[in-house]
């Protein structure tokens, strides 16, 4: 048998070392930053909450002194009952805006509402919530009529206790929906024309082929979603920090379990509760995404 | 999406463990001797730093501008708290709007003793009765007191004669003319109710036990006593008949509805330049300033104090002498105080000079004595805890008022929710 010629080219072979290098490189400096500014202080926020503030171990202390705080039960129920809120709109409302702006096919009109639906979550998320303090105060407006219609005359009436979940919620959707249509968007489009080919030969209508044959296959894109939602929503912090500056504290400076973490920190000298309550916000992320994960067989192939 | 705009989990711990990290490279110790006079100051207060830059060219000055703990922002507490994990940033010489920084500034180890070698005692002695009250902890002076913000009773004087109505001296006076108002003039205000200051104008002057710092981490809080329901109840009649409104004066609606309605204004010594002139264009020789009034049988007067700021210097400063040097001359100098100073100098001497300038610029109308005469009528049975009363009151009795509570029926929400905030600082509650 004679030798035969390696059927890889050397200088391709060359270009795909490079390549490797520089993905390595690339991989190594993401790496790098990982630990720097995610895993070295997660596991100093650890230590922290089951430290004293003279470094000596406490075990639960923290959690407990925290848990026992009197505004801590309250920021758990606002937060909770926003996450319902935020992600029960969030999934209705994505996955029926993609579902229409698909319909609309690619023609220009789905183009531009893409574009426009993106544009909020371009902007930083301070810069939306200044935004939306400007359009709650009926006096300056753009859309008091609409407001007095609901009956609200003064930023006070508007910032109501009871209204803020909705208002937050309001936010985060104007703030960063817009991607996730643009997401969904494009897993739609991923959808092979054949099976929808042959839901219509099938005789499916728009409504039995988003339900039976679209939504399922966009499962995975909704629960990452969802993944990524509850823990950004469970971080609650900007918005009602914002409107609390905006309302000279009628909004309440520890609405949220972030706002009470960052006053832990900053007003009550306390770093290692506000440590404590970090962790107990981690957990319940990852345990959240855990269970959405293994109930949806998110990492099951195809 | 928007994950990483709404990602401040770690803030505290990464914010720390950066400083630490830092900390572990920095030595510790002060900044050293001959570089800047780094001073710290809000937007209003930038003036008097570059006035003080501008007759001193020979001290170099390093003007930072920041939001002066506005609104109880903790901004400067928060940098300290950083600072005091790096060893170094600390400000020389710093400027607050709030009154309570001293009760944290001293125990971070921020506030350096100002009474204890570096201010002389007859420079001291010039402040106006009570005024460094709130920079005292422990009986040693931490801080010198801006400007007092006592609180006086603004009047639309060519409405009051267009009216026919005579300035109340009493607040029996005030109600019944509330109420004739409402009926004959319907629209025009006595007052507000809508700031977040609003019970250290009322409820203070009304001798309201809720906030009586009895020492360094004590307070009397009793939101039940007379003088807390006797005004209470006031303003809750001149609300429902619309002679007190519930919007603050630095509201957009306000502004925008109100500002010409104005015809009575508890209010505090700012208010003239600050609300009248700046917020709510009032024409000039309109506003005229009144005593407070007084309950009827009361034998001494008494008045409420709406912020003031304070003067704060670093314990760690480097240019100890230079920075005594700025602090002594912004806090009593005239050119500064006496003459350009937007609120009352809570330095005696100053005061009088700025009188004289205030009647001499002509915006106010008649007799200025009555702002003097209220910077010594401060009640003292309301103190400066760590804890924000503005913060409480805007978070539990706000709404409320917003919803068409009365003030009567939250002041036992008022009282449970100053415990609470007054124990979460450590302090011991008696009621």
């Amino acid at each position: 048998m004679t030798a035969t010629a390696s059927p890889v080219d050397p200088g391709r072979r060359r270009g795909g070392a490079g390549r490797s290098r520089a993905g390595l490189a690339f991989v190594a400096a993401y790496t790098l930053l990982l630990v720097a500014f995610g895993a070295v202080p997660t596991c100093y926020a650890i230590w922290f909450a089951f430290t004293d503030a003279g470094g000596g171990f406490t075990g639960f202390a923290n959690f407990v002194t925290t848990a026992r705080d009197f505004r801590f039960a309250d920021s758990v129920g606002h937060v909770a009952l926003y996450l319902v809120c935020w992600l029960l709109s969030l999934v209705v409302f994505v996955v029926g805006l993609a579902l229409m702006l698909h319909r609309l096919s690619s023609g220009p009109v789905s183009r531009t509402l893409r574009f426009l639906y993106y544009i909020p979550g371009a902007l930083a998320g301070a810069a939306s919530v200044l935004v939306w303090l400007f359009m709650l105060d009926p006096t300056v407006s753009p859309v008091s009529a609409l407001l007095g219609a609901l009956g609200f005359d003064t930023f006070g009436q508007v910032i109501a206790p009871g209204n803020l979940p909705v208002l937050f919620t309001a936010i985060a959707f104007w703030t960063g929906a817009g991607g996730w249509i643009v997401v969904m968007y494009g897993a739609l489009d991923n959808i092979p024309q054949d099976v929808m080919e042959a839901a219509r030969i099938d005789g499916a209508g728009a409504w039995q082929t988003a339900w039976h044959v679209q939504i399922p296959m966009l499962r995975k894109w909704i629960v990452y979603m969802v993944i990524l939602a509850f823990a950004g929503g469970a971080q609650l912090f900007v918005e009602p920090q914002l409107l609390s500056l905006a309302s000279v504290g009628v909004a309440g400076r520890d609405y949220s379990l972030n706002q009470l973490t960052y006053d832990f920190a900053f007003q009550l000298n306390n770093v290692n509760g506000a440590a404590a309550v970090s962790m107990e916000l981690l957990v319940v992320s990852l345990s959240a995404a855990g269970l959405f994960v293994a109930r949806s067989g998110f990492f099951d192939a195809d | 999406m928007s994950v990483d705009k709404r990602r401040p989990v770690l803030l505290a711990a990464c914010a720390a463990a950066l400083a630490m990290t830092v900390a572990a490279c920095g030595s510790g110790a002060p900044a050293k001797a001959g570089g800047a006079l780094t001073v710290w100051v809000d937007a209003t207060r930038v003036a008097a730093a570059k006035q003080y830059q501008a007759l001193h060219p020979e001290v170099k000055l390093d003007i930072v501008s920041y939001d002066g703990d506005a609104n109880g922002s903790n901004y400067l507490q928060t940098k300290v708290q950083l600072f005091n994990r790096t060893g170094k940033g600390w400000p020389d010489v710093v400027f607050s709007s709030q009154n309570n920084e001293a009760t944290w500034a001293v125990d971070a180890g921020f506030a350096a003793p100002l009474d204890k070698g570096l201010v002389p005692a007859d420079t001291l002695a010039g402040f106006a009765k009570g005024a460094n009250d709130v920079c005292t902890v422990d009986g040693t002076l931490y801080c010198l007191r801006n400007d007092l913000s006592q609180a006086v009773l603004w009047y639309n004087e060519p409405l009051m004669k267009q009216f026919g109505y005579t300035v109340p001296k009493t607040w029996e006076e005030y109600q019944k003319l509330g109420e004739k108002v409402a009926a004959e003039h319907p629209g025009y205000l006595v007052g507000d109710a809508g700031d977040s200051y609003t019970p250290e104008i009322y409820l203070w002057a009304s001798k309201c036990e809720a906030n009586h710092i009895t020492g360094p981490k004590a307070v009397t809080v009793n939101t039940g006593g007379e003088g807390c329901t006797r005004m209470a109840a006031l303003m809750d009649g001149l609300i429902k008949n619309r002679s007190m409104s519930v919007s603050g004066v630095f509201s957009t609606d306000f502004g925008k509805n109100q500002a010409a309605k104005v015809l009575l204004m508890p209010g505090p010594a700012w208010y003239g330049g600050a609300v009248f002139r700046d917020t709510l264009k009032t024409a000039p020789k309109t506003i005229g300033v009144a005593p407070i009034p007084q309950w009827q049988g009361d034998t001494a007067p008494a008045t409420g104090n709406v912020g003031g700021g304070t003067w704060l210097l670093s314990k760690h400063s480097a240019h100890q002498k230079a920075a005594t040097d700025f602090l002594t001359w912004v806090t009593t100098d005239n050119a500064y105080q006496g003459e350009k100073a937007p609120g009352f100098p809570a330095y005696a001497p100053a005061a009088e000079n700025w009188l004289k300038a205030q009647a001499a610029a002509g915006y106010l109308v008649g007799d200025l004595g009555a702002l003097k005469d209220a910077s010594s009528q401060v009640w003292p049975g309301w103190g400066s805890g760590q804890f924000s009363q503005e913060s409480v009151w805007a978070a539990t009795v706000k709404p409320g008022l917003t919803q068409g509570q009365s003030i009567a029926s939250l002041l036992p929400a008022w009282q449970d929710s100053i415990v609470k905030h007054a124990e979460s600082f450590g302090y011991k509650v008696s009621s």
